[in-house]
């Protein structure tokens, strides 16, 4: 590994050979709150606010879209309602028709229950597919990792976390900005190369 | 002359008085009408994580150890009694030819039915905006998941030849046969595997940012590793919650969707039968109401308890253990107006048979366990009516219990006073539990409790993440200082 640190605190004058973002640090919800619609405003992509608990409203103070994960869900009951379908259909109609007091082997309300029960499972299992993929888990190792007060952010700690990947990022004036909105311990964050 | 004195003069109106007194009824109209904070004393959000992770971090006390021990003992009886029960056949059980279903499907529904409740709070009262719920959630779904698993051992060993519960997956059997998808039976894999399977799922969901909490704050090497592992390495970045609520969200409606189902076949394998007693459409609701009732029983059982040994009552606050004991008392008043109502039915309906069968349960040999379900289930829970009994935590403890033996009774006469007379008088019989019969069903209690003492002592009891989020603090928007500051949104 290269001499200089992966995490540096902006004060030290220190750069982490590769950045991979620079990140501050805020008191509360408020402070993020107002600080996360100035960032926003500035017209960045590429950075996330990270809080211990969800934020009401603060999706819509970073301007982000809804989530897809109702897609998700809905491919999977879709598949799941499809597939059951066929699979009692095919194997109660023509690979083994049981004659149970007369009944048509093709009776719709005696499938319901098992259809629905095959709409459900699926669509659980894909609504959390779906959120662990649109969220980029499960992960092993994020480079935000390597900053000590970020394990702060499941417990007190509220984070603005601005990535070099973004096309708006300037070193300069992206650490200029975290410092306006009120932003305290401004650290560059590096990845391993 | 005059006749004015000045004692009749009407006194100029103490427009001060008024005011004082307006202000006190203002003032005792806004402490009607507040709010009851979710947590109580003011606490804050470090404070919450701090005290909930500090069940699992602290070594785990003596009386721990002692239930573990306990509990574990009690549970071994069912694995030693299902060891027998293979070994031997499941004449074992005191069933017969009249009475072929008695305590292993009294034991499945009565288990069944609690999980219920476990998804009414964790996914039914999420979508509603019970925002209280939260402070009870993971308890309440780690509660389901315990009982589904226990309610699955039943069924499963009751088929007589365990070595062939294969034929009821959806696969072709080893003559080729396929299910028969038609069957209420059939339906019961479906729907039990299918809860087991979501809940667990909506649980872990539930768990994931706990996890990552937990991950940053323990100090012990290996349980670290356990809730990185687990928490699939959340970084709790606003992306990544907006994915996950609209995750939570989409698990409720699926969770209630589903508990919807599970207790509509848990209720056909009865009322798609034509045995008196059980062929009815209420059956439905029956089983709905049924299985809430039993659970908030159980939910208060384990909460009481628990809040008071970890100190949690600021979490699980007096108003917690009131709501389930006003479910409770709802759910009571449901399950009266069914029995009535069944009655009514028997009577209006003009089905001898069907007549026979009510007249049976009050009259006939089980009128014992018909008395006490009604006395259990209809008549303790009044109780609930005075706000004393529910805001006393350990008083409400006391008060379930009736109803929790009471939902198990209702269970038996369901089941056992239909069948064990049948229409033809030549083949009524008697039902009587054998020690296999008993000891399986503690044996289940064991495994219920254990679990649970083992979930209360590595996973944080209480969600961390959804008790701070609906703290005050987590609502920054409808504070009107942002709103000066920021100024932009809604």
């Amino acid at each position: 590994m290269s001499d200089t640190p992966l995490v540096c605190s902006v004060a030290s004058g220190q750069k982490p050979k590769k950045l991979y973002a620079v990140g501050a640090e805020f008191d509360g919800p408020k402070a993020l709150y107002a600080a996360a619609e100035k960032v926003r405003d500035r017209g960045y992509r590429g950075w996330d606010c990270y809080t211990p608990y969800y934020i009401h409203g603060l999706d819509k103070a970073m301007g982000l879209r809804k989530s897809f994960v109702g897609l998700f869900t809905f491919a999977g009951g879709f598949s799941g309602i499809v597939g059951g379908f066929l699979l009692i259909t095919i194997t109660s109609v023509y690979i083994y028709p049981i004659d149970t007091q007369g009944k048509p082997f093709f009776s719709l309300p005696g499938f319901v229950p098992i259809l629905d029960l095959l709409l459900i499972m699926p669509s659980a299992i894909m609504s959390i597919v779906g959120m662990v993929v649109l969220s980029g888990l499960p992960r092993l190792h994020h480079p935000l990792w390597d900053w000590d007060a970020f394990t702060r952010a499941t417990h007190d700690k509220f984070f603005i976390v601005i990535e070099a990947s973004d096309p708006r990022f300037d070193e300069k004036a992206s650490v200029g900005l975290l410092e306006e909105i009120g932003g305290t311990n401004l650290t560059f964050i590096g990845d391993e190369e | 002359m005059s006749y004015f004195t000045p004692s009749t003069r009407p006194s100029p109106p103490r427009y001060d008085l008024l005011e004082k007194v307006e202000e006190a009824e203002i003032e005792h109209a806004r402490k009607q009408l507040a709010r009851e904070p979710y947590v109580t004393q003011g606490r804050d959000a470090v404070w919450v994580g701090d005290h909930i992770a500090s069940v699992v971090e602290n070594p785990a006390p003596l009386w721990w150890y002692i239930a573990v021990s306990v509990a574990g003992g009690v549970a071994s009886l069912t694995g030693i009694c299902i060891l027998y029960l293979i070994t031997t056949g499941v004449g074992v059980w005191g069933e017969n030819k009249s009475a072929n279903w008695a305590w292993d499907i009294t034991n499945f529904v009565f288990w069944i039915g609690i999980g219920h409740a476990g998804t009414m709070i964790a996914a039914i009262l999420y979508l509603t905006r019970q925002k209280w719920s939260s402070g009870i959630n993971r308890a309440a779904e780690a509660m389901t998941i315990f009982a589904v698993m226990c309610a699955g051992v039943f069924p499963a060993v009751h088929v007589g030849r365990v070595w062939f519960a294969w034929f009821m997956a959806p696969i072709p059997n080893a003559n080729g046969i396929w299910p028969n998808f038609r069957s209420p039976l059939l339906w019961d894999v479906f729907a039990v595997n299918t809860y087991l399977a979501v809940s667990i799922m909506f649980w872990y969901v539930g768990l994931i940012p706990d996890a990552a909490a937990m991950r940053d704050r323990i100090k012990n090497k290996i349980l670290k590793y356990f809730y990185a592992v687990i928490c699939l390495g959340w970084r709790g970045s606003a992306r990544q919650w907006a994915n996950y609520e609209f995750c939570y969200l989409m698990l409720a409606g699926i969770a209630t969707l589903l508990v919807i189902t599970t207790c509509t076949v848990v209720s056909s394998d009865f009322s798609t039968s034509v045995i008196p007693g059980w062929h009815g459409t209420i059956f439905i609701p029956y089983f709905g109401v049924g299985a809430i009732y039993g659970g908030f029983c159980m939910l208060v059982i384990l909460l009481v308890p628990i809040r008071q040994l970890y100190k949690l009552q600021d979490l699980v606050t007096e108003r917690h253990i009131d709501m389930c004991c006003r479910f409770t008392l709802l759910m009571g008043l449901f399950v009266t107006y069914i029995y009535g109502m069944e009655f009514f039915i028997a009577y209006y309906g003009g089905n001898i048979n069907e007549r026979a069968h009510f007249y049976n349960r009050v009259f006939g040999p089980y009128f014992r366990t018909w008395q006490l379900m009604m006395i259990f289930n209809c008549v303790i829970p009044q109780l609930f009516w005075s706000r004393r009994v529910r805001r006393s935590p350990w008083l409400a403890f006391v008060v379930v219990l009736f109803p929790s033996v009471g939902m198990w009774l209702e269970r038996f006469v369901i089941i056992v006073s239909s069948v064990h007379r049948d229409f033809l008088p030549s083949s009524w019989g008697m039902f009587y539990p054998t020690w296999i019969d008993v000891l399986t069903f503690t044996g289940t209690l064991g495994i219920f409790f254990l679990m649970y003492l083992i979930f209360i002592r590595f996973l944080p009891v209480i969600a961390i993440a959804e008790v701070r989020s609906v703290l005050p603090e987590a609502n920054p928007h409808e504070l009107p200082e942002v709103v000066e500051a920021g100024g932009s949104h809604e």
